[in-house]
């Protein structure tokens, strides 16, 4: 990071840059250019196949592991395009994490998720076990999971209910110290409380890491995001402050789909 | 009959009565479901009859001979009397031996078949040579053996000959039943260590493989009664006819060298059976209820392996 004195918004922490992708013969995202934000949340909009999971995923090049898939165009985090040869997946997803649809945590106990990261990029004897435990009750205590599950760290991830186990899987991404959470559709499986609970977290996020959500719920991309993509069939539609997106769009396509005319 | 409480419920009410009756198409819905219960029922019975009646046969004809000495002395007077000690023991070896060969490279080829092998003509050969590997007749595994491992490896007629026969015969099971677990192990687990940065190994050595571990074992140890139980494979390639091996002490644990050749129970109850005679029917029979007796406990010992594995484990 460079040491300028500007305020973090008014950075760029993505640089999308005449992004193509295709599944096979499918072009499943067309020449997409954005800039996004240090720190904000910007949420990614649009009705169901207009890209928006797959754009996402090609921030942190989860879509590889499907073959058949063909990349074009640069994707520039923290200034450097990671679809250079010389970037190592594993470094890349520790700076850019993400947060899936359903809540995934590993079959292993509360613990073990959470150092699982430092584990597989450090080795497991790097820390201390002090160092460790430290760790955990700091991520736990910043997604506000620390007091519910502090006696039970031991227990398996798997018992915990669907909320908690989303904001485990938020907490784990922590301790790797990512500039970037991508976030699925996080509160898709959640009930009205949960979902509540992760924009609270989402929210005391903001600032520290650059967010990027998927939502199909267009309250909650009103609630949470401070800049609006709205992605159709592909392409990028519009991008701006999600008030100007939602009030004042610029494109009819964009209107019709934030007043629910279609999507 | 309810007539006076329907005539009480309002208006209308009288022409409620029969409504939802069967008719009768429905009566003969009815009558063909309760056949067709009876007919399945009584097939799954008539299919474990024989399995009980089997059991039933070798244990009491096997009766007389039944006893802990049956088991721990030597065949004795041309095999006539005495026990099945070198036989078992054999037995025990080519299982052993066999498995210590076929589990490792079976376990790392399926996951190399469902973890790293990608959906391509060469994964799609191996498996097909897979698949048509486990289809082989065993006596067709035994003219390979001999021709592989006693001719062509130098080996000879021996216990380490007959056990990498047994292995390469159980190997196809091992490595389609770990593909098969693995690929039970949900993905998203995969998903969530790829996306922390791990690699595949890291991601199979700390996720995968644990996950998938009841799976794998059960596989492995159906293997072992087939193993045990098949005589062509080692018809050919190790097993003989009589050893005189020590059955008291510790010697009797371990009374074959690698090349040497071995007795073995299949092969034993085949000898008594049709090659020497003067062999009492007991004796026969009591051989096959203890080979029928280790396949038994050998698969049991696998089913309550895997429900405590499976209780243990939840997502």
């Amino acid at each position: 990071m460079t040491g300028t004195e500007t305020a973090p918004s008014d950075r760029y922490s993505i640089s999308v840059e005449d992004l193509c992708l295709w599944y096979a013969d499918f072009q499943a995202l067309k020449h997409v250019s954005v800039d996004i934000r240090e720190g904000l949340v910007t949420g990614l909009i649009g009705p169901s196949g207009c890209g928006k999971t797959t754009f996402l995923r090609s921030l942190n090049r989860l879509n590889e592991r499907y073959g058949n898939v063909k990349t074009t165009g640069t994707v520039r985090i923290l200034g450097k395009n990671i679809y250079d040869a010389d970037v190592s997946l594993g470094e890349l997803r520790k700076a850019v994490g993400m947060v899936f649809q359903r809540p995934n945590p590993l079959p292993v106990s509360i613990y073990e998720n959470i150092v699982f990261g430092l584990r597989v990029h450090a080795g497991a004897r790097a820390l201390t076990r002090r160092q460790l435990d430290e760790l955990v009750e700091l991520s736990l205590t910043e997604v506000a999971l620390w007091d519910d599950v502090k006696d039970v760290l031991h227990r398996r991830a798997t018992h915990l209910t669907l909320e908690q186990q989303q904001k485990l899987c938020i907490a784990r991404l922590l301790p790797l110290k990512p500039s970037v959470i991508l976030m699925d559709e996080p509160c898709s499986a959640l009930d009205a409380e949960g979902t509540a609970a992760i924009e609270r977290l989402m929210d005391g996020l903001r600032g520290r890491y650059t967010i990027v959500i998927v939502t199909h719920n267009m309250a909650q991309a009103r609630r949470t995001s401070d800049e609006c993509i709205f992605m159709l069939l592909g392409e990028l539609v519009e991008h701006g402050p999600t008030v100007n997106v939602f009030l004042r769009p610029t494109r009819k396509e964009t209107e019709m789909y934030v007043e629910g005319r279609y999507g | 009959m309810a007539r006076d409480a329907a005539t009480t419920t309002g208006p209308g009410a009288g022409d409620a009565i029969g409504r939802f009756a069967a008719g009768p198409v429905e009566r003969r819905k009815a009558l063909v479901e309760r056949l067709v219960a009876w007919l399945l029922g009584s097939l799954t019975v008539l299919l474990v009859l024989p399995l009980i009646a089997i059991l039933a046969t070798l244990v009491a004809k096997a009766w007389p001979v039944l006893s802990w000495a049956f088991i721990t002395q030597n065949p004795q007077t041309y095999m006539t009397a005495g026990g099945i000690w070198a036989p078992l023991i054999g037995t025990f070896y080519l299982v052993f031996i066999s498995l210590a060969v076929a589990a490792p490279i079976g376990v790392l080829a399926g996951v190399y078949l469902n973890e790293y092998a990608g959906e391509n003509w060469t994964t799609r050969l191996v498996t097909l040579a897979v698949v048509n590997l486990a289809g082989v007749p065993s006596i067709v595994h035994a003219l390979f053996g001999v021709g592989a491992f006693v001719l062509f490896a130098g080996i000879g007629r021996s216990v380490l000959a007959a056990s990498l026969t047994l292995a390469v015969m159980t190997l196809p099971v091992i490595i389609t039943s770990t593909k098969e677990a693995l690929a039970a192990v949900p993905q998203s687990f995969r998903e969530a260590c790829w996306n922390m940065g791990a690699s595949r190994w890291q991601t199979i050595r700390t996720i995968v493989l644990p996950n998938a571990t009841s799976g794998i074992l059960t596989g492995v140890i159906l293997q072992v009664s087939r193993a045990a139980g098949e005589t062509a494979p080692i018809l050919f390639t190790g097993a003989v006819f009589y050893v005189a091996v020590p059955d008291r002490g510790l010697a009797s644990f371990f009374p074959y060298g690698l090349f040497d050749r071995c007795m073995a129970l299949s092969y034993h109850l085949f000898t008594i059976s049709t090659q020497v005679t003067g062999v009492s029917e007991a004796l026969q029979y009591g051989t096959a209820v203890v080979l029928i007796g280790l396949v038994i406990s050998v698969n049991l010992a696998s089913i309550s392996l895997r429900v405590y594995l499976r209780s243990r484990k939840r997502w």
